[in-house]
């Protein structure tokens, strides 16, 4: 029987030469007349470690990485791929503490299989949760979800299961399904690794949403910066459509579902909901006024699931384990587990799927390992561009909806960005309303105008030009965004800019507040 | 998403292209952006003439298509070099020396955002989210994504990108 060896195909991976090893260490295995299948699988999340290559052994799944395409022979040389030791070698890559710590469950195959193969995603449990909605009614289905406790994973957090009764219940026969999948918030990267890595998953999630509201068209919206995740998506649906996942008799349910896969083209504020289904129609991506809630009247006027990519990947687990089993994970009101994406100036970035409740601090020591830098870590962007920068001395807040929105700051989609004592956070607050102005979409004043504005506020602040009174303009205006603008985007670009000057007041020239 | 060098697609090329992403696209609902990005992966850039052909199509006016074409970031109203490389300009980025490399790329370039070098060889374009934060900084090439860029490596892809010889 032949080795195999995986060598991941997630774009991360490639980006830092996962292709020319696979290249590598087919070549050398055919020069040393040896038996080696390599498989491209998904990327298990250690991205420091990437390319990280595994052999499969009795024992299970050993690691060597980083591996550059120079150390293949070196590796064969030491048996590698029969058990050797090498100083790339990790050991078992279940047992790397980063991944044995972790509790995955909407990325429990993802690294471990061949994305494309339905063989494979089978064997790993995938489509029983399919398997178990055809049996079901509309009305169960989403009674399961419900009560499961999952919340929307695009940052919004709004009840999974309350939208689509929305959908079940509204009139008429035109319903449609649309994945969120304009990944855009910088830091942020589980919707891409899942897509590329275990494509079949949102493809399950999606047909059961159809099955649940009686929809029978889907979209993924996807961002034109995934040209990787595109191709995987347009290769899984056609093959799960051969295979009878989709189609016009799902499962041999006798009921339809058609996917397809739509690309954005660039534009950030089509991560916003009605925006997108703006872009979708073929518009330019501007904002609705809501109501109507895209559940009453969404793409093409007519009732439409909405929901991020993270949370249609929950929903397979959920019809598989039951409501309870995904319920028991969590804190609060925040049920189930979130994949945190560890970016920024870190040792050990990567992706890491756990309950809610655990707190900043461990995620970015025990898992991050720290700065790359070696420096203190100053301040965390959590939640993407829009999200707050957490200081150090909030690092002990447990990562929890509630808990987080009770400091001005939101979990978001998960991503983590760190940065050590060197980062200028007036800086940083300036790109905060420069990238708020150049993804504006431009139809409320607050957000088009008010952008512009605190850029040119801010730098008047850093040249200490009548620093108090733009101090008080930059904090009206940031009022005037957060209370008047029509989506997030205005909404949410104070935020940064506001926790900057909380929290790092030195930076902006101001003095800070000292307890007396 | 390949770009085709603008220089080598003549005008009657140009218009047979534009004609047949129309008709492919035209009878799926919200065909608009799949049309434009048919265009734009053929041709390397949306040119005016398919502003006509895609509001007839569409039974539209010419402005609607403009409008759309010039709200996303990442249809090109005018020819790119041979290769566009993106530099991804967020925060993750940010932190692992991003603003560094963003320098170093319009220096080395002798370009900024949105231009061309002399020799027709590259675009530089700001990317905002690669998805690849876990390997900052990141670049685009093409439909290649590149990690771990440092100002080293950016050079060493500029040399290869520069070697390539037209089709």
């Amino acid at each position: 029987m032949s080795i195999r060896i995986f060598v991941p195909i997630d774009s991360g991976a490639l980006s830092v030469g996962a292709g020319d090893v696979a290249q590598a260490i087919s070549a050398e295995a055919a020069a040393r007349g040896l038996d080696i299948e390599v498989v491209r699988n998904g990327s298990r999340g250690l991205y420091w470690l990437e390319p990280l290559v595994e052999v499969d052994t009795h024992a299970g799944r050993l690691a060597f990485g980083p591996v550059t395409p120079e150390d293949v022979p070196a590796l064969f040389d030491a048996g590698f791929h029969e058990g050797g030791m090498h100083r790339l070698g990790h050991g078992l890559t279940e047992h790397i503490p980063f991944l044995a710590g972790q509790e995955r469950l909407t990325f429990r195959r993802v690294g471990i299989t061949d994305p494309l193969s339905l063989v494979d995603y089978e064997a790993h449990g995938g489509f029983e949760g399919l398997l178990k909605a055809v049996g079901m009614d509309g009305a169960a289905i989403v009674k399961e979800v419900t009560d499961s406790g999952l919340r929307g994973r695009g940052g919004a957090a709004f009840p999974t299961g309350i939208k689509w009764n929305t959908v079940l219940h509204a009139a008429g026969p035109d319903k449609y399904v649309v994945c969120n999948a304009d990944e855009g918030d910088s830091g942020t990267f589980s919707d891409r690794m899942l897509m590329e890595g275990d494509p079949y998953c949102l493809i399950e999630g999606m047909t059961i949403a159809g099955l649940a509201v009686g929809a029978r068209h889907g979209y993924i919206y996807l961002r034109s910066e995934y040209p990787h995740a595109f191709h995987t998506l347009q290769q899984a649906i056609a093959k799960a459509r051969d295979a009878g996942w989709l189609g016009s008799d799902v499962a041999g349910s006798g009921r339809s579902f058609e996917l397809e896969v739509r690309l954005g083209a660039g534009a950030y504020v089509c991560g916003e909901e009605t925006a997108m289904l703006e872009s979708l129609e073929g518009k330019r991506g501007i904002v609705r006024f809501k109501p109507p809630l895209p559940a009453i009247q969404g793409l093409f006027g007519k009732p439409t699931v909405i929901n991020n990519v993270m949370s249609l990947a929950a929903v397979p687990l959920i019809l598989a384990r039951g409501a309870a089993f995904y319920r028991d994970y969590g804190m609060g009101r925040s049920h189930g587990t979130l994949p945190f994406q560890l970016a920024g100036n870190l040792r050990h970035p990567g992706l890491v799927e756990k309950a809610f409740g655990i707190t900043l601090r461990e995620l970015l020591l025990d898992y991050g390992g720290g700065s790359a830098s070696g420096r203190p870590i100053r301040a965390v962007q959590v939640g993407g561009p829009l999200g707050a920068y957490v200081p150090e001395s909030q690092f002990d807040v447990p990562l929890d909806y509630e808990a987080y929105a009770a400091m001005g700051a939101m979990i978001g989609h998960g991503g983590l960005v760190a940065f050590d004592d060197t980062a200028d956070m007036a800086r940083l607050a300036r790109y905060a309303m420069e990238f708020c102005a150049t993804e504006s979409c431009g139809k409320c004043t607050p957000c088009r105008i008010g952008s512009t504005r605190g850029v040119e506020v801010i730098d008047r602040i850093i040249a200490d030009e009548n620093r108090d009174a733009n101090l008080a303009l930059l904090d009206s205006l940031c009022d005037t965004m957060l209370n008047g603008s029509l989506c997030a985007l205005g909404g949410m670009a104070p935020y940064p800019v506001k926790s900057a000057l909380t929290h790092f007041p030195q930076d902006f020239g101001i003095a800070p507040v000292t307890a007396e | 998403m390949s770009v085709t060098p603008a220089s080598v697609a003549p005008p009657e090329h140009r218009l047979a292209a534009i004609h047949a992403a129309v008709d492919t696209h035209r009878p799926r609902p919200g065909a608009l952006l799949p049309m434009l990005h048919a265009i734009q992966d053929a041709l390397g850039w949306v040119p005016p003439e398919a502003i006509p052909v895609i509001a007839a199509a569409l039974n539209q006016s010419r402005a609607e298509i403009h409008g759309v074409v010039s709200f996303y970031h990442h249809f090109r109203t005018s020819p790119p070099g041979r290769h566009v490389v993106q530099v991804c300009r967020a925060e993750s980025c940010q932190a692992k020396g991003g603003v560094a490399l963003e320098e170093h790329a319009k220096r080395s370039l002798g370009i900024d955002w949105h231009q061309t070098t002399q020799d027709g060889a590259v675009s530089l374009e700001p990317v905002y989210c690669l998805g690849n934060c876990a390997c900052s900084p990141a670049i685009r090439v093409g439909d290649e994504i590149l990690g771990r860029v440092s100002c080293a490596r950016f050079d060493r892809v500029i040399a290869e990108l520069r070697e390539e010889v037209p089709a």
